[in-house]
């Protein structure tokens, strides 16, 4: 008889492979979702296409109109979608798990303020190409996570100090962008204004290759280390008799983590909220304890393609930066969160 | 030479030294239990005998090796740890957390093989759980899910295994259930035992080697019945008593001293109130009147 | 080495006999006093314009009808300001940290600035409320609505330091989302917020004070008066109600006095953060946990730290000059950081 319901798959050579069922059954059904929801997004747009054209010209079967939008315009645009809200929901995950608390996310921790901080010196003081822009945006966000990391090392980093540095940063950073803001001229704040609010317009190939290289170096690297994160969710000391190097697979995720989050907010500003919900919309959905970093991840796919989605067809075409989308939806996730909370009487 | 021991070690947190120059043995195929009062360092040696601490001087050895020096999968599948407190995460079933005590023997591509699944039931079925395995470990009482605990540290299937004050939280049954499922796997399977008790009369009748700590040294060690006297008592705990055989198992039973208890029984007996067990005792079982004549 | 649990220190501490202790802290709030005093007066003398202080005392009292004397009353009026809303914002800090048992408790930390800012931006861009009079409603409203929704997502009573933190932030990051889709669709809601968003109390008038003041001044005779009440709650629900201390009434007027006193300070000068944390840590380790203490302590010194936040920020960027707010953020951060790092993991 079965002690537990863990399913593997056993080959002959003593190799076996966890599965679980109902987080694979998820896994495919958000990529379905997000292949879908990606088809739709490439045909919508001033020039609108319908979906079989869409998979025809990605085929290589379209007109040299339809090559166009969909090849130069829209296709690097949803790759962006859906690599930054991989990474996000990948980042979000990973700092969840090691801040042990589902509120420890980047956004709250201050990446996204010092991404800002970063982008901001460069539009403010240096009138940066949006290259320069993107770079000092990348150097911004990861000069705040290393911070935040060490500043909250003592002996080691416990998930509560982390996340209570991470707000007092954030508290900072946050004040030093306002100044910036307040120093630029009109012109310049209208600018840093909308880059501070994520959006996906005007993306194209060139933000696609350095996130597909992130993604590609950085997610194997993470899934490695997964097992070890599993187990040090039930303390660092069990973890520790089990075997788990802890304090290395920490700072691997952790460093992970924020070149995941910055190299996301780089390319595309801050897009609030994907990081937060993501990972816990992921678990609900497979009920299974622990990090769920691949559900994670496609949901947090899914979730920015989908923002856009809406934001898009809701609103028009490159009207609304779909970071106010995500916003509204966070703010309407916690407003969930607290009711159910309620309901479950933890409250 | 012993599996385990402990070689000149100063342990200290910080600038705070709980013991300096402390050497233990851990003897082969044995059931220790440090004992010891608050703060004496008995928990710190423990942690640093489970590699969890490293000590600011000497060192531990485990099977001739400095214990720091060795590869954590290596330690993890010799020697198995259950800390005071673990956090059981939300949401998971028992055998779920069971299994996670096969991690030491698992890796990138042996994720969970048949012996994994064979070893798992025979760690439920030996702590008595193994009907529990679909329920979720919130849903369990303390005595079950510190059960599930053990049955973890069973999974890992290392010949030595360390208890960190197993029997804090739970009520007396439980306690001594606890305690002789210990007494099983170290008598049937051969397993060398180290735990910290805080009760006294648990690890004497328990233990086949005692080790009395107080403020980080070693204040005596060997089998209860040799070396757990009052004297011991009151040098280590600071408390009068005295020493009986208890009638159960025969080894020493520490009866705590009456000052202020309500003696039992006339006036005449109230005159050698010392010799009256009292209320207020220190862990023990109750003693009858019959036995205050016989220490 | 991680280490998850270190054994205990029991740290002891002399006391002096009471009635010494008393009389030390009587004498250590005159010298607050005094100090705030001079803070005040250096308010009023020094500025990002340098004007000679014979001209500042003469500009004080006499009109010379010269440029000083719109520069000194400015500066008057700016102090008087920083006077009113350092002492709310400190005082407000101390409550909410007794309240809420927690020692890392702000009202920047937990959102309630982020809410009344909000809720003020509304006002503005979509009701056309242009007067601090008709704004001021606003504030208290998103100040207290914000409060509550963080103290229940924090979980309420079994709310832990972290977890009152995260929501704050949380709800904090979804407001201030809100506030730059506002901004960025709004040019003129950006021209004019992006100023406001940092604190400042540039914008002080004759009328803004004179709006403000009655919250303020209501605000904190009721925190002053719920000093031991709050003693009775921070020790812990069970305890209190031994006490006698009536847990519901005190928590709901406790609110009330933090949400006046944080509503009317973000409503004048913008959101500003860390006053109401460092001040009442500061305070405590002089006068001990007793509120009847710390909160008259923290009604002086909150204005010390925050009029000589202001000041530095006119002087170390002349002729222009750094707000107060982000002055306050830069000192405050570390401050907090260095109280994180202190902790146990164990208190967190």
């Amino acid at each position: 008889m079965k002690a537990t319901h863990i399913r593997a798959v056993r080959t002959r050579g003593g190799l076996s492979l966890r599965v679980d069922a109902r987080a694979v059954t998820v896994v495919v059904l958000l990529v379905l979702v997000a292949l879908a929801a990606s088809v739709a997004l490439i045909g919508t747009g001033d020039f609108p296409v319908s979906a079989t054209d869409v998979v025809r010209t990605l085929t290589g079967n379209g007109t040299r109109i339809q090559e166009y939008i969909v090849r130069d315009l829209r296709l690097p645009r949803v790759l962006v979608g859906l690599l930054v809200g991989a990474a996000l929901g990948l980042g979000g995950a990973l700092f969840q798990s090691i801040s042990r608390n589902p509120l420890g996310s980047p956004d709250v921790l201050g990446l996204g303020q010092g991404a800002t901080a970063g982008a901001l010196v460069v539009i403010v003081l240096f009138s940066g190409s949006a290259t320069a822009v993107t770079l000092g945006a990348l150097a911004g966000g990861l000069v705040t996570g290393f911070a935040i990391y060490l500043l909250a090392w003592r002996r080691g980093v416990h998930g509560y100090r982390l996340v209570l540095v991470g707000i007092g940063v954030s508290a900072m950073v946050t004040a030093v962008n306002g100044y910036l803001l307040t120093k630029a001229d009109i012109v310049d704040a209208a600018r840093a204004v909308v880059w501070m609010t994520g959006s996906l317009n005007g993306r194209d190939w060139t933000q696609v290759w350095p996130l597909l290289v992130l993604c590609a170096v950085l997610v194997p690297l993470v899934l490695v280390n997964a097992r070890g994160l599993l187990m040090t969710e039930m303390g660092d000391d069990l973890s520790y008799a089990l075997g788990v190097r802890v304090e290395r697979v920490r700072m691997v995720l952790m460093v992970s983590a924020v070149l995941l989050t910055a190299g996301a907010t780089a390319a595309v500003g801050p897009v609030g909220f994907v990081a937060l919900t993501a990972p816990q919309l992921a678990r609900r959905l497979t009920r299974s304890p622990g990090p769920n970093l691949v559900p994670a991840m496609c949901m947090g796919a899914t979730l920015l393609i989908v923002a856009d989605l809406v934001s898009q067809r809701a609103f028009g075409a490159d009207q609304l930066p779909v970071g106010v989308v995500t916003g509204v939806l966070g703010g309407a996730y916690l407003l969930w969160l607290l009711v159910t909370e309620r309901r479950a009487g933890r409250i | 030479m012993n599996r385990l021991s402990a070689d000149n070690v100063t342990l200290a947190y910080d600038q705070r030294v709980i013991a300096e120059r402390l050497s233990v043995e851990i003897p082969d195929n044995s059931f220790t239990v440090i004992v010891g009062p608050n703060a004496c360092g008995k928990s710190t040696l423990l942690r640093a005998l489970s590699r969890m601490l490293r000590p600011n001087e000497g060192r531990v050895l485990l099977d001739g090796q400095v214990i720091q020096s060795m590869p954590a999968k290596k330690v993890a599948r010799t020697l198995g740890l259950l800390p005071q407190s673990s956090i059981a995460p939300d949401g998971i079933t028992v055998g779920d957390l069971v299994g996670r005590g096969r991690y030491p023997h698992q890796g990138l591509l042996r994720q969970w093989s048949a012996e994994d699944e064979r070893v798992v039931r025979e760690s439920m079925a030996r702590t008595g759980i193994g009907d529990l395995a679909d329920r979720y470990v919130d849903e369990l009482s303390g005595g079950q899910r510190q059960r599930v605990w053990i049955a973890m540290a069973l999974a890992q299937q290392t010949p030595l295994l360390l208890l960190d004050e197993p029997t804090t939280y739970l009520d007396i049954q439980h306690q001594i259930d606890v305690l002789d499922l210990c007494a099983d796997l170290h008598e049937e399977q051969g397993r060398t035992l180290v735990a910290v008790l805080h009760d006294l009369n648990h690890a004497a009748r328990y233990a086949t080697h005692l080790v009395a700590l107080r403020e980080g040294r070693v204040v005596a060690e060997g089998a209860p019945k040799e070396i757990v006297t009052a004297e011991l008592v009151e040098e280590v705990f600071g408390l009068r008593c005295q020493v009986v055989d208890d009638p159960e198992t025969g080894t020493p039973l520490v009866v705590p001293a009456a000052r202020r208890a309500r003696a039992r029984g006339t006036a005449e007996k109230t005159e050698k109130a010392p010799e009256t067990a009292g209320a207020g005792a220190r862990g023990g079982a109750e003693v009858s009147e019959s036995a205050t004549g016989a220490s | 080495m991680v280490v998850d649990s270190v054994p205990e220190t029991r740290a002891v501490s002399a006391s002096a006999p009471p009635g010494r202790r008393a009389a030390a802290r009587a004498v250590g709030l005159l010298v607050s006093l005094v100090v705030l005093a001079g803070v005040a007066l250096a308010s009023i003398a020094i500025g990002a314009k340098e004007l000679p202080p014979d001209q500042v005392w003469h500009g004080l009292f006499h009109d010379t009808g010269t440029y000083a004397d719109v520069v000194v009353d400015e500066r008057v009026w700016r102090t008087l300001l920083g006077l009113l809303a350092g002492a709310a914002l400190g005082l407000a800090g101390a409550v909410l940290q007794a309240l809420t048992r927690n020692p890392l408790a702000d009202p920047g930390i937990l959102g309630i600035n982020a809410g009344a800012s909000a809720a003020v931006v509304t006002a503005i861009t979509y009701f056309g409320v242009t007067s601090l009079n008709g704004y001021v409603w606003f504030a208290f409203f998103g100040a207290a609505a914000v409060g509550a929704l963080v103290w229940f997502l924090g979980g309420s009573r079994g709310a832990t330091p972290v977890r009152l933190a995260l929501a704050g932030t949380a709800i904090s990051a979804a407001l201030y989302g809100y506030l730059q889709a506002v901004m960025i669709m709004d040019d003129a809601a950006l021209g004019r917020m992006r100023f406001w968003t940092v604190g400042s109390l540039a914008s002080a008038t004759h009328s803004t004070i004179v709006q403000v003041a009655p919250f303020m001044v209501v605000g904190s005779l009721l925190a002053l008066g719920l000093a031991r009440p709050l003693n009775a709650v921070a020790m812990g629900d069970d305890t209190a109600r031994a006490l006698g201390a009536h847990l519901n009434r005190t928590r709901a007027l406790s609110m009330l006095a933090a949400t006046m006193l944080c509503g009317a300070a973000t409503a004048a000068c913008g959101p500003i953060v860390f006053v109401g944390l460092m001040v009442p840590h500061l305070v405590r380790s002089f006068t001990g946990p007793d509120l009847r203490w710390i909160l008259p302590y923290a009604t002086v010194l909150s204005p010390v730290l925050l009029l000589g936040a202001d000041v530095i920020g006119r002087m170390v960027a002349r002729p222009a000059e750094l707000q107060v707010g982000i002055v306050t953020a830069i000192l405050g951060g570390p401050v907090f950081i260095f109280l994180v790092r202190r902790r146990r993991t164990t208190q967190l």
